[in-house]
């Protein structure tokens, strides 16, 4: 789950991370009138999506007066913005943050990731921040420090000297920037991030650390126990088929294709998607129904499929073993009879309770098409549409 | 002899009150599992399916010789089942649930650590299917109807994938000796390297079929153990080749990801360590037939 640029500061400011002063606002006269709240002469209104790139997407701008900030932060609201993190669809503006501007004399880049290959929380920062990080990282991979967090000590006082002297602060900053470093990892650990990035860390003209931009990424796994995270979700950054197919134990992406696809499992999933592509279609979207699903979840899986338009077949590929097919197949049955579907729906089926699911389907009467295997599966799949296509 | 698991394996099977646990504890007692009983905190004394339930792993073992345990504990408690199994003395654990927190697992995998090799457990999952060397015994939720017993090991992250695989095989009267699912998570117990060292040192398994998928270093590194340490055949299939570029927030990501996470990559990467790639999820079987006619030929 990610979440907006000033809720990370806010979260990131508990821990004692420096941040510009900065209020939210949710219209053009609350972004004019934060400015008084915060003094100053300048200001930076941001635009508060859940995406990177957005200076260069023009999602942020310096203001000196009200009239510059009403008129600017007027552009913002209610469009969607397109950055190179975003699809082509962009993402809603729908909350600005008006902040003091901070002098710069320096940009670093610092990161905590959850690393695959160790297993471990790692560290990742360079000198040398910006919006150009990732052309760094792979043509001066060694302009970018790394270090391995170990989860049973927590960051040490000496990794953190090292990091810093490591970034060329100097002696009267390292206290400064182990403090940031230590408080971003706290807070990474406390509430089950998967990322936490400040970029650009600046060094001021008066030689201060200010986290000038902040990201945070969470665990969905465990937001069980983080309702304080889970609370700061903004359905407006998301797509909402997905969401809504999330929400109902459904893992749902929609893609450019034709072919809804129905599938229990991840793998199986890509796997099947593979298998279209390679008989000469295209999937709609990814769906794994996921484990134990029951008539209902198959009914909502049609739902959030048929949802999309582009859908000119549907094909239902179940391998059970924590699931049951003859439920699966009842799921089937029922969306033909609570909603109108006059699209090819292929079905294969197997695995657990296999025999009682085909019961299911050819008693049923309806007019699926049957595949015993993966390969048919996808090949009916892809005839049936380009049989509609010539009749 | 099979890999991890066989019909002598005494299994215990902690979660064993929950529906789950119970309905599954319950198809592997009819595979032929030996399944001597399960861990509920609270209903211990009590008796499930005719076994006995104990409140503690350390109780269940004591009582029973058990040496492996499969978890169906909820995700906000199944790190910790596997630890208390892990203490316990448990030799061989599976974990079946899904949506365990990442933070956990790096825990586990870090607790694991205090282990000599000799007295260290081995994990496989979590967000599993389970292990089943087939014709002998079962733990996990896989149909156990679709593996054939045989020759030939399958070590998977995708559980309806290695059943998948596994169809296919028995179809063309391709045996399994065992079939071990790593799990789709982002930690997980054993990496595809950590299986197929034990499946080149199984004098039951031929040949191994692996299925990767897009992300993570496993393939990658799995390739390079292949290479530099394996006499037997490895066939592989990796899912995704379609799949579209995730999008994910911010650079951090990016920075740390290396060569060999994209499906592309790791066919590349494998077929360049000598592994036969099937070129398609419904060739699995066919490319292990071919490659085992051909090195019977080649004998």
């Amino acid at each position: 789950m990610d979440i907006h640029e000033y809720q990370a500061k806010e979260i990131l400011a508990r821990f004692g991370v420096p941040i510009p002063r900065g209020g939210l606002a949710y219209s053009p006269e609350q972004a004019a009138y934060r400015s008084h709240e915060i003094g100053g002469d300048k200001w930076v209104v941001k635009a508060q999506i859940h995406s990177g790139g957005r200076g260069e997407a023009g999602g942020v701008k310096v203001c000196g007066n009200d009239a510059e900030i009403r008129d600017y932060a007027a552009t913002l609201f209610g469009k969607r913005m397109v950055t190179k993190q975003t699809d082509e669809r962009g993402k809603l503006v729908g909350r600005v943050y008006v902040e003091e501007a901070s002098s710069i004399a320096q940009e670093l880049y610092l990161g905590f990731v959850l690393d695959r290959s160790s297993e471990r929380i790692m560290v990742v920062a360079s000198a040398e921040g910006g919006m150009e990080i990732e052309d760094l990282s792979e043509n001066h991979p060694d302009a970018i420090l790394r270090m391995l967090i170990d989860p049973a000590t927590g960051f040490l006082d000496y990794q953190a000297r090292e990091l810093a002297f490591g970034l060329g602060f100097d002696a009267g900053q390292v206290a400064e920037a182990t403090k940031i470093f230590r408080a971003c990892y706290r807070a990474f650990r406390d509430y089950d991030a998967t990322m936490v990035e400040i970029n650009p860390l600046v060094v001021t003209n008066e030689g201060k650390l200010v986290a000038l931009d902040a990201k945070m990424s969470f665990d969905d796994n465990a937001m069980f126990r983080r309702s304080e995270i889970a609370e700061l979700r903004d359905m407006s950054q998301e797509d909402p088929v997905e969401a809504g197919a999330a929400d109902r134990g459904l893992s749902y992406v929609s893609l450019d294709g034709n072919i809804g696809c129905m599938i229990n499992g991840a793998g199986l999933a890509m796997a099947t998607m593979d298998m279209i592509k390679l008989a000469g279609g295209m999937p709609a979207n990814f769906l794994d129904i996921g484990g134990g699903a029951s008539p209902e979840r198959v009914l909502t899986a049609f739902r959030t499929v048929l949802a999309d338009p582009k859908v000119e077949a549907i094909l239902v590929n179940i391998f059970a073993g924590i699931n049951r097919c003859d439920w699966v197949a009842e799921g089937v049955v029922q969306a033909f009879q609570k909603m109108q579907i006059d699209i090819p729906v292929i079905v294969r089926l197997s695995g657990t309770n296999v025999e009682e699911g085909r019961k299911i389907i050819d008693e049923s009467g309806l007019s699926l098409i049957t595949a015993e295997t993966l390969a048919e599966a996808a090949e009916k799949s892809v005839a049936a549409i380009a049989g509609k296509k010539t009749a | 002899m099979a890999i991890l698991l066989d019909e002598t394996t005494k299994v215990i099977v902690q979660g064993i009150s929950g529906r789950i646990g119970q309905f599954h504890a319950n198809d592997m007692i009819e595979y032929g599992t030996n399944v001597v009983g399960g861990v509920t905190p609270g209903k211990g004394g009590h008796s499930i399916l005719d076994r006995p339930v104990f409140n503690t792993v350390k109780g269940a073992v004591k009582e029973t010789g058990a040496t492996a345990s499969i978890v169906f504990v909820p995700p906000p408690f199944a790190a910790d089942a596997i630890m208390e199994a892990a203490d316990a003395g448990i030799k061989y654990c599976t974990c079946v649930t899904d949506g365990i927190p990442a933070q956990d697992m790096m825990r586990v995998k870090r607790f694991m650590r205090r282990y000599k090799a000799e007295d260290k457990m081995i994990l496989t999952g979590p967000n599993c299917a389970g292990t089943i060397s087939p014709g002998k015994a079962m733990m996990g939720i896989m149909p156990p109807h679709i593996y054939m017993p045989g020759r030939v090991g399958i070590v998977g992250r995708s559980g309806t994938l290695g059943y998948e695989a596994a169809s296919q095989m028995k179809t063309l009267g391709i045996g399994v000796s065992t079939s071990v699912g790593i799990g789709g998570d982002p930690i997980n117990g054993s990496s595809f390297m950590d299986i197929l060292a034990l499946f080149e040192e199984d004098p039951d398994t031929d040949a191994v079929m692996m299925i990767g998928e897009i992300g993570g270093p496993q393939e990658a590194q799995a390739a390079e153990f292949i290479r530099d340490h394996m006499k037997k055949p490895v066939v592989a299939y990796v899912a995704g080749l379609s799949a579209p570029k995730g999008r994910t927030m911010g650079h951090a990501g990016a920075i740390i990801s290396a060569f060999g996470e994209s499906a592309q990559e790791k066919v590349v990467i494998l077929e360049e360590a000598g592994v036969t790639v099937a070129p398609t999820p419904s060739s699995m079987g066919v490319t292990m037939a071919n490659l085992l006619n051909g090195s019977a030929e080649a004998a």
